[in-house]
């Protein structure tokens, strides 16, 4: 149980090598081991998605994964999103529509939006050249749109403002989309 | 310093009123929060808690040998390691018995997940390790898991002096004329009315970190709370040490809703631990404990009757009160806290004229309470709703109007109640109004009838309600606790480049003080928002303050901080004044600049104001030297905001499922300081309402046994449950608040219940059912239209009344699974 195990990936781009027991989570080695704190845990048990967080595109439940899982994987973690001082249009958008309050479930919301539109096609800050975006034929709605917020818990906020926040980042992601679609495939 | 945002003013030119987006936010997007469990120290050591699995049980030995000999393990402490250290809440009241909550259980558990040791160690994963290691040699005894078992003869005391388990039993209002009034009523209705237990589930547990500081003598408690100073109070008084060698701090805090506006023994027990050891120790809670060992709420049993004139004037109120407090009363607000509340504020926005009411506080071998959101106000909005609802059915009268009819109104302000309380202005009349003609301009009544239509159950339901807010020791005294909260302190000071630094005693903890306190502060002195910071959270910067609870902190804190502002502000238009050869009086203070009133070149920055008398401060007369700052207090008698909500449900009636389709909240909170801020509010309370309504209850069974342990049996709602919100704001200013606002944080809670009681209630009516109870669970609903053997398609009554009497009550032993009942 407490044998360690070799681990290396890439978090936010940077390259990562470190010793962590087979059970130490995702959760517990980004944040106390390699020191991304913005990844918040909230009930370890992989229902309020607090901890969400993209391994190798894909979010998961960083509670839920062990940490030796991530070896040779790319994370990508909420410190990731902003460009400097920055804010991404997704993280203004939180901003504008007031779509935090306690600010705790919020990384995991950030983390889960930005999964969703890559998976739609709709990265920022401008569409992949060269690849059309798959999803960006229709227009992402607001049943869609709630339907991927109920993935995770927020205490403060009723979601409204999450809702929105997340609609308008798609919906200005996919006219952008339409208007610059890159080169044909 | 960051640019000023290309923000705009408020309506008239200030920037309180505002639409300002929140300073907090851009930390906290960019993951740069600071959390307890984000905070590291060198040498830090992990703290788990060994908690009984038995719900009553006496402690006949605990071995702590082998898990302190596990590797990494720095200690385990027992009760009697630590030398019995206890939290006492007190009331100054023969009707209440104090119950110690000791750190640590020594002989004696009374609630399943009370802690009996700590375990120590170098990792939070060897502290698990460690904690399932210790031995513990329990005896256990018959445990009462609800009211009607802690009431009856021959149950089981958590606490042996008591008797029914009744902790605290006051009869707060009485009144002789009821027996007469009940006797010549054209009509009595009334019944049992019962909410379950809940639990405020922050997304953040609780967690702190305990450091000693050699240098300062002190020791550092940085603790996800709401209320920094009490908890320095209470580890001070628990741990025998002066509170000067405490320090309390507040990082950001994950939410709290009352949670952490409470001591948790934990808390102190870090603490204690920290200051034996000499080390930094950190406890983060896991969320099973922090859903089956911290503290819960709103688990009450109204039983009531009010009697009726022909016309649906209410004549007389008579309540008793039950609410199961589980275990032990909370530092410091003790146990009373539900009862008070409840018995105290029952007859609410109506005028009732005779009053009689029972509030009591009954223990069970459950997780102890603390005041969540909202803290009995859901219930008793909930009573009266539905009491307005059944006269009006019983005496054939439009619900509504029967809600008109008792309601203080215009002109009647202020109104003196029957129970003592003196409601300030409001707008109870024309938030009602507004709402009803809001819904039938947004077409509700149309879509409930396409919704019956389609073979849906539908209905329609409101609640009009106040909200006591920012109440200061005038009030909280008739609570008679040993530690009277209330009033706060504010300091402002200027520094040389002109920045402002704003000290409070309030926490907030997703509020987003850092905004409004800086947009109050900021027309006071006349400069950018972004050139205010609130300094909050933390003991040694601040003057003894009560932290964030009860819709307190803007109204009370802030009005503290306008008042040491206006203070500065005098400083500065006296320095002004010399340097512009101008009277004082003359001096006004905007964008960044002093200027003589009439005098359009006659300038000076303030920031160069703040130089001079800070470096230049010998060139300065007397009376404007040795820098700006002031502190000022606030204590004021409380303010009445309020609201009237409507919602729209559809009931599945093969499922039994209720949707909430649409929500609309018309509230009153008086002056707005930031418009953003407040809709958050009110749309995160309505959830948390709507949550308690149909969602969300914990269930212990008959045995004590906690079974909503995981957020898989606590149903918090997601986004797939919440329908859009839509908030219509009236603006009743307050006289009883430096800024005219009025507190305003817990309404979307306290309303919400009600209104989806009584649509729920609407969308059944016809069918015999009526509901008094929360939450309305889906195989209730489908019991209910199976009684009354109804096919799918609803023929009720068109209008927004619920069914009275008609069968017993369908309420539960509240918050059990109803083995006990």
């Amino acid at each position: 149980m407490t044998d360690r195990h070799q681990v290396r990936l890439r978090v936010n781009g940077t390259e990562h090598e470190l010793l962590v027991e087979a059970r130490r989570t995702l959760a517990d080695m980004l944040r106390h081991d390699l020191g991304y704190t913005g990844t918040n845990v909230g009930c370890e048990h992989g229902i309020c998605g607090a901890c969400t967080v993209r391994l190798d595109g894909a979010p998961v439940r960083s509670c839920l994964v062990f940490g030796v899982q991530a070896d040779g994987a790319e994370v990508r973690t909420v410190e990731g999103l902003a460009d400097g001082d920055d804010l991404s249009d997704l993280q203004q958008a939180f901003r504008d529509h007031h779509a935090l309050q306690c600010g705790f479930c919020t990384p995991g919301f950030l983390m889960l939006a930005e999964a969703y539109l890559a998976e739609r096609g709709l990265v920022p800050p401008a569409p992949p050249h060269g690849h059309p975006p798959p999803g960006a034929d229709e227009e992402p709605t607001e049943a869609e749109i709630r339907e991927l917020a109920a993935s995770n818990l927020c205490r403060c906020t009723g979601y409204q403002g999450i809702v929105a926040a997340m609609l308008a980042t798609a919906r200005s992601r996919h006219a952008a989309a339409r208007r610059d679609p890159g080169p044909a495939r | 310093m960051t640019p000023p945002a290309a923000s705009a003013h408020g309506p008239d030119g200030r920037w309180v009123g505002a639409a300002l987006t929140r300073k907090e936010d851009r930390r906290l997007l960019q993951g740069r929060g600071r959390f307890v469990g984000d905070m590291t120290r060198a040498g830090m050591l992990h703290a788990a808690f060994v908690r009984s699995p038995f719900p009553a049980a006496a402690v006949t030995a605990i071995d702590t040998t082998a898990a302190a000999r596990m590797p990494g393990v720095t200690a385990v402490f027992t009760s009697a390691d630590l030398g019995d250290p206890y939290l006492l809440a007190t009331l100054e009241r023969d009707e209440f018995m104090p119950t110690r909550m000791p750190l640590l259980a020594g002989d004696q558990v009374r609630f399943a997940g009370e802690p009996v040791a700590m375990a120590v160690a170098a990792d939070p994963y060897l502290a698990e390790d460690a904690a399932e290691r210790v031995e513990v040699d329990w005896a256990p005894g018959p445990a009462v898991a609800g009211l009607a078992a802690a009431q009856a003869g021959a149950a089981p005391q958590v606490h042996p002096e008591t008797s029914g388990n009744c902790l605290v039993d006051l009869l707060m209002f009485d009144d002789d004329r009821l027996g007469g009034i009940f006797a010549r009523a054209a009509a009595v209705v009334g019944g049992v009315f019962t909410s379950a237990r809940v639990a405020a589930v922050p997304l953040e547990g609780r967690a702190c970190l305990a450091e000693w500081d050699d240098r300062d003598g002190q020791l550092v408690l940085h603790v996800s709370t709401q209320v920094p100073h009490q908890v320095r109070s209470g580890v001070a008084q628990a741990l025998g040490v002066p509170e000067r060698a405490v320090r309390v701090v507040a990082p950001d805090v994950g939410g709290g809703f009352g949670l952490k506006c409470v001591v948790g023994r934990e808390e102190v027990a870090i603490a204690a631990a920290s200051l034996r050891l000499r080390r930094p120790v950190r406890w983060t809670e896991d969320r099973q404990e922090n859903l089956s060992a911290s503290f819960h709420g709103h688990e009450q049993r109204y039983q009531v009757r009010a009697a009726f004139d022909g016309a649906g004037r209410i004549l007389g109120l008579d309540a008793e009160i039950d609410c199961d407090v589980g275990a032990y009363s909370a530092y410091p607000f003790t146990c009373a806290v539900e009862p008070l509340m409840a018995a105290s504020e029952l007859p609410g926005i109506y005028k009732v004229p005779a009053y009689r009411a029972r509030g009591r506080g009954i223990a069970t071998h459950k997780a102890p309470t603390a005041p969540y959101r909202g803290v009995s106000r859901p219930q008793i909005v909930l009573v009266m709703e539905r009491l307005m609802e059944k006269a009006a059915a019983e005496l054939g009268l439009d619900p509504l109007d029967t809600r008109r009819r008792n309601m203080i109104g215009p002109g009647e302000f202020p109104y003196a109640g029957v129970n003592g309380i003196s409601y300030d202005e409001g707008s109870y009349r024309e938030s009602l109004d507004l709402a009803e003609q809001r819904v039938a301009q947004a077409g509700w009544l149309a879509e409930r009838d396409r919704l019956r239509a389609d073979g849906l159950r539908a209905g329609i339901g409101y609640a009009c309600f106040s909200e006591r807010t920012a109440y200061g020791t005038p009030t909280m005294s008739l609570r008679r606790m040993r530690m009277t909260p209330g009033y706060d302190t504010a300091s402002v000071r200027m520094d040389p480049t002109g920045e402002v630094i704003v000290t409070t005693g309030t926490c907030a903890h997703g509020q987003g003080h850092e905004t409004t306190f800086a947009q109050i502060v900021a027309d006071r002195l006349g400069v950018h928002p972004d050139h205010v910071r609130l300094r909050q959270g933390d003991t040694d910067l601040a003057s003894y303050g009560w932290g964030t609870f009860a819709s307190r902190s803007v109204v009370i804190g802030g009005g503290a901080a306008a008042r040491a502002a206006e203070q500065v502000a005098d400083q500065l238009r006296a320095a002004a004044g010399h340097l512009l050869e101008a009277s004082a009086a003359d001096v006004e203070l905007h964008g960044g600049m002093a200027r003589i009133r009439g005098d359009a070149r006659a300038a000076v920055p303030l920031a160069e104001i703040a130089r001079l008398v800070h470096f230049q401060t010998h060139a300065l007369p007397e009376e404007v030297r040795y820098g700006l700052e002031a502190r000022a207090s606030y204590d004021p008698p409380g303010t009445f905001s309020n609201a009237c909500h409507a919602a729209l449900v559809a009931i599945d009636p093969g499922t039994g499922q209720v949707s909430v389709l649409r929500y609309l909240v018309v509230e009153d909170c008086g002056v707005v300081i930031n418009p953003l801020i407040v809709d958050g509010q009110v749309l995160g309370g309505v959830t948390q309402g709507v949550a308690a309504a149909l969602y969300e209850r914990i269930c212990y069974d008959a045995e004590g046994q906690p079974v909503s342990t995981t957020l898989m049996d606590y149903l918090v709602p997601t986004a797939a449950e919440m329908c859009p919100v839509e908030v219509i704001h009236l603006q009743t200013p307050s006289a009883f608040s430096e800024s005219g606002a009025k507190g305003m944080g817990e309404g979307g809670m306290i309303g919400a219940p009600a209104t989806v009681l009584n649509a729920v209630n609407d969308a059944l009516a016809g069918a015999g059912a009526g509901f008094d109870h929360i939450p309305v669970l889906p195989e209730e609903v489908c019991a209910a239209l199976a009684a009354a053997g109804t096919g799918p398609a609803g023929a009720g009554p068109d209008g927004a009344g619920g069914a009275a009497g008609g069968g017993a009550p369908a309420g539960r032993d509240a918050g059990t699974t109803g083995e006990d009942a």
